[in-house]
């Protein structure tokens, strides 16, 4: 194909054009007749008993259509929101499933859970409306602390989680890992929290629906990751109206970063008021709810070991993490810090035996679920920075005790203590790579300027794998999954030559709408501008699991190229046909059919339109029209990994960190557009340096109030924290999908907190510091040093 | 946010007149604090008086030793200024750093000086360079202006036109900004001009405040290492999420000397 548009170039992004010119369409401009607009009464506690609720004022007021409160569900028997995968704790018994009503009925659990929903003709009304309810609680003692959560005495979030745990799980066989430490000449130890982040979606959650009387028929437009799954949860769960009187539309949706994959309260509400009310009804976050409500991110108390032998070989790794699962149990919850999160405590190491145990709790807090990476960086927190620390103790380069311990490329597939088996990878040329384009080897010179200056220079290293591209469905089902995680795809040509492309994936800033364009092009030879890719409409795109998991391109682009096959399948007996000649003797290549080995051909335009004109047709073994379906499980997961070098400096008299340089070196697998593959790099390395340097959830450990409930005091990352990226690729294909392609929208959020964690501790290493928790804040900086200085003198 | 009725007046006597006669009206010069309090139903004003239509209120011009700023100068031409920038450039770059280029462009000094946010910068400046305030009925000298925290001299419907800062020998503002906000976590303004030096620091208390033993060490010897082991009692000082009344008592150290060092570049 041609080099500017084909497979590997750098395409624009297609959709750039009405995001950048403000014509882009998403759910709050949506101009639906007779509107309504809803407003959602909170609770300002952590926990309360709700004693009374009085809405006869608020009804009485202008612009009041109508008032439901939790009592109003439970009369029309509306179902709870589910968590969908269900966890098998160490004894075989499924986790602990409290209920979690759409909106409080007794009880009010986190500081922003649902207690009243307010239909009005405005907005304004509705917020107005919503001062004049009365509510009576009876505030209650709550639990906001993780790593007490499961302390005995601690205040229960419900009854149906004694001890507020929600399982007790674990992966690996814990006597062979003792025996293995029992045995170490060092073993290294790690006390660690993994932060809790709030996912902050340039968009915030929305939702508008409206019922149509005549057919019975709801339309629900949400900012949705997988319109499909919000209509199954809706469907078969909650709401119970049939699937196919439910429409999901998912229209433009300005970021998620797992945030929208789930079934929230909000957009459930508006979809079944709006056949209540009668009218349309529209609702869009604020963003002080977006802090509140969108399910938080990460949030481990973690104690981890690293047993090595005397030449620092990995001998076993153990480790204890407590995860928060916050007030409910959302979507996806159970499975994060499990499937997610310990199956992938291999990392790039031969590591012959691990154990992990977790614990999940709940508290009166936010729910936490996915969050990008989801489990991932976690996993890559915990392993990359215990190895850097054993690296210190043991007195080895970092970079060395990483190669040492290195699954050599020779081992694939290769198949961990932890269940996954890695498919391809080649780890030592990406470290090889990362360290000459980082110039390690001149960063002691680097040091040495710096600290004449006055500043702690350091440097970091984070050898990352993940395992995305979720995800083989037969596998996720016996692990508890409740849906299977394949991808669909639909070609369907128009007569006049040009093709719309359904998905069942959904984009909201990743440029699905280039990429599988692309490979449209590629595959058929169809220019760019006569490809149209549609998603995220149930009623306009075959079922699909939709976007989360760098899975797109690895499980959709894969349906994708297997609807290709059929199109070219198909378009050849038609040709044949067209050309008079054998089917066999028929070639496709750069968009005509072809007699091999004759100047006879037929372009694939006229071929179509065969198809849909069929008065010259194969009629007896082909129907006509040139529309096909593909759907795609995928064999295994795929594996990208990389290498990624941080290097900082540390001003000790004010604490502030400044990144001077940043290189990631990343396997992809095969890349479709390296474009858009660094913009998903960057971005995560900025939402994982973020997570190091500057985010963190903050709540008041006795009210359960959310501090870091704006931006006035939730550090956000912005464009002058970074230095410019050097970013490069050492490809090795995956071998079990047709594109070869691994991942790409997670890796920079996995890898990156532990290379600026690990460059931190190096940097401060010289002045005594031994651990700084994330966020590495100043003032959390300053205070590690001032101890370190404190500890010295005493 | 709450309804209110919306005026914008054209002359500072119209405006005070209309603030006088509605007595739960505001004034609002770039509304950068008072829109988001609005939004957030913090604040429910009967009358909101914009002051952007009052021409007489913005502008820059040097009077003698002095820089003189109308009221509702925007941050972003106190920065770009030619005049500002050789009088004072310690003035210029301190606009120049306040929040972020919408701010800058919106918010105003008058705005700035009269809300008296314990973060914000302007009342740094206004106190190291012992400014005068010109309001609609008088003058007000800067250690007379500022009273506690959001707490000014000024009196219901006056509004300040305009300040005037005498130009400096020496002078330098350097902060710390809240990671998240970016608003100033410790500032230090430190100028030495014909009244003498003076450090008035921003962020760290409740209200702006200067370090009178900086301000005695810098006259006798106007160097960093005069004041290297000054300490300031953290006692009372601002606390949050960002920074312990401990840290913020260090950092007024730090930038202190920074600025100094600033100073004498």
């Amino acid at each position: 194909m041609t080099a500017a548009t084909g497979i590997g170039a750098r395409v624009l992004r297609t959709e750039d054009k009405r995001f950048l010119t403000g014509t882009g369409r998403y759910v709050d401009d949506l101009p639906l007749a007779r509107a309504t607009y809803a407003y959602f009464l909170r609770s300002p506690h952590a926990h309360a008993r709700i004693k009374s609720i009085d809405v006869s004022a608020a009804a009485k007021m202008p612009g009041v259509v109508n008032i439901f409160t939790g009592k109003d569900l439970v009369d029309a028997k509306v179902g709870g929101l589910i968590c969908g995968w269900t966890v098998k704790d160490k004894h075989g018994q499924p986790h602990k499933a409290p209920a979690h009503p759409v909106m409080a009925v007794d009880t009010v659990r986190y500081v922003g859970d649902t207690v009243a929903m307010i239909v009005a003709n405005s907005h304004d009304e509705a917020k107005d409306a919503a001062e004049a309810i009365k509510v009576d609680y009876d505030v209650k003692p709550a639990t906001i602390d993780l790593a007490k959560a499961l302390d005995k005495g601690a205040t229960e979030v419900h009854p149906e989680a004694p001890g507020n745990l929600i399982y007790d799980w674990e992966i690996g066989v814990k006597a062979d890992v003792d025996a293995a430490f029992a045995k170490a000449a060092h073993v290294t130890k790690l006390d660690l929290v993994n932060n809790r982040l709030i996912p902050n979606a340039m968009e915030p959650r929305a939702a508008a629906a409206e019922y149509d009387k005549g057919t019975g028929h709801y339309t629900l437009w949400s900012t949705s990751q997988n319109p499909h799954v919000l209509r199954l949860i809706l469907s078969a769960f909650v709401l119970g109206i049939p699937e196919h009187k439910l429409r999901v539309i998912a229209p433009d949706v300005g970021g998620g970063f797992g945030s929208k994959i789930f079934c929230y309260a909000d957009e459930t509400m508006v979809c079944w008021a709006a056949s209540r009310v009668g009218r349309p009804i529209k609702w869009t976050a604020e963003r002080s709810e977006s802090f509140q409500t969108d399910c938080h991110g990460r949030d481990h108390v973690t104690h981890a070991e690293l047993a090595l032998d005397k030449d620092g070989k990995f001998l076993a790794l153990k480790v204890e993490t407590i995860a928060n699962m916050g007030a409910y149990l959302s979507t996806f919850s159970t499975a994060v810090p499990t499937y997610l999160y310990a199956t992938l405590l291999a990392g790039q190491y031969t590591t012959p035996l691990i154990y992990a145990n977790v614990k999940a709790a709940v508290t009166h807090t936010a729910p936490v679920d996915a969050y990008r990476g989801a489990g991932r960086p976690e996993a890559t927190f915990v392993i990359e920075t215990i190895v850097s620390k054993a690296a210190a103790e043991m007195k080895i380069d970092p970079a060395e005790l990483r190669r040492k311990n290195f699954i050599p490329s020779t081992a694939f597939p290769y198949q961990t203590p932890v269940a996954l088996q890695y498919d391809s990878g080649n780890y030592p040329p990406i470290i090889d790579e990362a360290m000459k384009i980082a110039d390690y080897k001149g960063f002691e010179a680097r040091r040495a300027e710096a600290k004449s200056r006055g500043m702690l220079r350091g440097i970091g290293f984070s050898s990352y794998i993940e395992a995305c591209g979720l995800a083989p469905s037969q596998v996720v089902g016996s692990l508890g999954a409740g849906v299977g995680q394949w991808e669909s795809a639909q070609i369907k040509f128009n007569p006049t030559g040009n093709v719309q492309v359904m998905t069942g994936a959904h984009s909201h800033g990743q440029g699905h709408e280039t990429t599988f364009a692309q490979l449209i092009h590629d595959k058929l030879g169809v220019p760019m501008d006569q490809i149209e890719i549609v998603h995220g409409d149930t009623a306009t795109t075959p079922f699909g699991m939709g976007t989360y998991g760098s899975r797109s391109l690895a499980v959709g682009g894969s349906a994708i190229v297997k609807a290709t096959e059929k199109i070219i399948a198909k378009g050849k007996k038609v040709a044949a046909h067209l050309m008079e000649a054998s089917v066999a003797d028929v070639e496709f290549e750069n968009g005509t059919f072809k007699v091999a080995g004759t100047d006879k051909s037929v372009p694939l335009a006229q071929v179509v339109f065969a198809a849909y004109v069929p008065h010259n047709y194969p009629h007896a073994d082909t129907e006509p029209g040139m529309d096909e379906n593909a759907f795609y499980d995928p064999a295994n997961f795929v594996y990208p990994a990389g290498t990624q070098i941080c290097e900082l400096e540390i001003d000790p008299e004010t604490g502030t960190t400044e990144i001077v340089a940043f290189t990631a070196i990343d396997d992809f697998g095969n890349i479709i557009n390296p474009m858009i593959v660094e913009g998903q790099v960057h971005g995560g390395i900025v939402q994982g340096v973020g997570q190091a340097l500057m985010e963190g959830a903050v709540y008041d450990k006795s009210t359960g109030q959310l501090i870091s409930g704006s931006y006035m005091d939730y550090t956000m990352p912005r464009a002058d924290n970074f230095p410019s990226f050097k970013h490069g690729n050492k490809h090795t294909p995956c071998p079990h999908n047709p594109q070869g392609v691994k991942g790409c929208g997670e890796a920079g959020a996995i890898a990156s907190p532990a290379a600026v964690m690990n460059a931190v501790h190096n940097a401060l290493a010289p002045v005594g510091v031994k651990h700084v928790e994330m966020p590495a804040t100043p003032l959390n900086v300053w205070q590690s040093i001032k101890g370190a200085q404190r500890q010295a003198a005493e | 946010m709450y309804d209110f009725a919306y005026h914008r007046p054209k002359s500072v006597a119209d405006a005070v007149s209309l603030l006088k006669s509605k007595p739960e009206a505001r004034a609002m010069s770039g509304g950068m604090t008072l829109i988001p309090t609005l939004k957030q139903r913090l604040a429910r004003p009967s009358d909101v008086v914009d002051l952007g239509g009052v021409k007489e209120l913005a502008g820059i011009k040097v009077e003698g030793n002095n820089v003189v700023v109308g009221g509702m100068t925007r941050h972003a031409d106190v920065a770009g200024s030619a005049e500002v920038k050789a009088a004072i450039p310690a003035l210029a770059y301190l606009a120049g750093h306040i929040g972020d280029p919408q701010v800058r462009n919106r918010g105003t000094i008058g705005g700035s000086v009269a809300n008296n946010d314990p973060a914000a910068d302007y009342p740094g400046a206004v106190v190291a360079l012992n400014a005068t305030v010109t309001t609609n009925t008088r003058k007000i000298t800067a250690d007379d202006f500022f009273k506690g925290l959001f707490e000014t001299a000024l009196a219901d419907g006056e509004l300040i036109t305009s300040i005037s800062f005498p130009k400096a020998e020496k002078a330098a503002y350097v902060k710390v900004p809240n990671p998240a906000s970016r608003y100033a976590m410790v500032g230090v303004f430190v100028a030495k001009t014909a009244a003498g030096v003076r450090v008035a620091v921003t962020g760290a208390g409740a209200c702006v405040f200067r370090v009178k033993a900086m301000e005695d060490a810098l006259a006798k010897n106007f160097s960093s290492a005069a004041i290297k082991d000054i300490k300031i009692p953290f006692e009372g000082l601002n606390s949050d999420i960002h920074g312990s009344s401990e840290y913020r008592a260090h950092l007024v150290g730090v930038m202190a000397r920074r600025a100094v060092d600033a100073a004498n570049k």
